[in-house]
């Protein structure tokens, strides 16, 4: 049904967003705690700086990351030298730029979860001999586990659509960073491909509707669980 | 500095827009402040069980400093043994009754005397055995409150404090209750701090009892 450099495409796309979800995740989970349950000076400027990525036009993204991570930016400069890692025209980059592009949406999911986690039972099982950290694994985690599921969800969804910053950033290179997106986009820069761009985008379609009415299920199962954690406190 | 007093705390806390000192030496097994609400008998306890930080003076149970904000002193709140009972429970929502009750049983060594205690003898006394499989949610208002005794009993404490444990109980299930107390004044021997605002329920309980305004 689909020709092998379809299925090439389709691999490519999986790879750069699980891993970009993948990696981002732990980092997403951090900057949400800290946003619902710290407050220190700075914390407003940091909020935006997460957020940036969504209000910003990606292409911008996409320039801001060439900037910093391109060879001879900063990060992407010492990253080269002292790890290997290269990002321009590479998976690395459309995986970056998919992970910077997932990653506010994410820490939105799971900052929610996070801040419906009742801070009282928190202080219920340091009572009960548990250290900070023990609280949080077997308390704070496990309570936020749906917006955890949510976020990824939505970020996978974010990911495999990402197109400005990683064209930008990456560029568009066939088996390195041709995502779906840039490969329907470049089937319609050539005359009679009506068929293959209507089969890439099909397959767009099925793998973010998947993505989507997953997160939309584990939403659902979350505030379903804080209602009964509503119920359980008010008796 | 060993106190034969169960209880002997003198400390000021912020309660509202305001502060409020407490003063409390008591010998005897069960103590009981009473007093309306909204004059930070919840705050006092928080205090005492490490929740909230007091503005100064001290407190000592059963023979342990708590705190003491002259020397600088502040045990955190898992090093206490304070066995705390919620006004509203607080049981683990994603954890079973058998998971809940046996969440503070890995605590590490605190610094009071652990009350010895038998898991069987207090499961028997709260008539909470057969719930052990349950979730929290599925509870009813007064098994909710006796698993919750449960819970602060099977952390082996050196001391309860009860948070108007028979408010919101309905007359035959606040009677079960005050009976309980009752029983765990007398089998355990172990300091308990309880406070209440209502004054029938604080006579009814038979201890020392010491009146905030």
């Amino acid at each position: 049904m689909l020709s092998g450099a379809e299925w090439e495409i389709i691999r490519l796309s999986l790879k750069v967003s699980v891993v970009a979800i993948l990696l981002t995740l732990p980092l997403a989970y951090g900057l949400a705690w800290v946003l619902a349950r710290r407050s220190f000076p700075g914390r407003v400027l940091l909020d935006a700086m997460v957020h940036l990525p969504l209000v910003l036009p990606p292409v911008v993204t996409g320039w801001l990351l060439l900037l910093l991570f391109g060879n001879s930016g900063p990060i992407g400069g010492w990253m080269a030298e002292n790890l290997g890692i290269g990002f321009v025209f590479r998976w690395t980059g459309a995986a970056l730029a998919a992970a910077i592009m997932a990653l506010p949406l994410m820490v939105r999911a799971i900052r929610l979860s996070i801040e419906a986690v009742d801070r009282r039972l928190v202080g219920a099982a340091r009572t009960l001999g548990a250290s900070r950290l023990r609280a949080f694994y077997t308390i704070t985690l496990p309570l936020s586990l749906p917006g955890i599921a949510a976020g990824t969800m939505l970020g996978f969804a974010r990911s495999l659509g990402e197109f400005g910053a990683t064209i930008t950033f990456a560029s568009n290179i066939p088996g390195e960073t041709r995502t779906l997106p840039l490969a329907i986009y470049s089937a319609l820069q050539v005359p009679g491909t009506d068929l293959a761009v209507a089969r890439l985008a099909i397959v767009s379609i099925v793998l973010s509707l998947v993505a989507l009415i997953l997160s939309e299920w584990l939403v659902r199962r979350s505030a379903l669980g804080q209602a009964e954690g509503t119920r359980l406190h008010a008796f | 500095m060993p106190s034969d007093l169960a209880f002997d705390i003198d400390c000021r806390l912020r309660v509202g827009d305001g502060t409020r000192d407490y003063q409390i030496k008591s010998g005897a097994v069960l103590t009981s402040l009473v007093g309306p609400s909204g004059v930070g008998k919840t705050s006092l306890l928080n205090c005492i069980a490490g929740l909230a930080r007091a503005q100064s003076g001290y407190a000592t149970v059963a023979g342990q400093r708590l705190f003491d904000t002259s020397a600088g002193q502040y045990l955190p709140p898992e090093a206490r043994g304070a066995g705390y009972v919620f006004q509203d429970a607080r049981l683990f929502p994603h954890l079973r009754v058998s998971a809940n009750l046996a969440y503070g049983s890995k605590r590490k060594q605190h610094i009071g005397e652990p009350h010895p205690i038998n898991p069987q003898a207090i499961m028997a006394l709260l008539g909470i055995d057969h719930l052990l499989d349950r979730w929290p949610a599925t509870l009813s208002g007064g098994e909710i409150r006796r698993v919750a005794i449960g819970r602060a009993l099977f952390a082996r404490p050196s001391f309860l404090l009860l948070d108007e444990p028979l408010v919101s109980l309905d007359q035959a299930r606040a009677d079960e209750m005050a009976g309980l107390i009752a029983d765990l004044r007398d089998e355990l021997r172990l300091p308990i701090l309880h406070v209440s605002h209502d004054r029938a329920e604080v006579e009814r309980l038979a201890g020392e009892v010491i009146e905030i305004a």
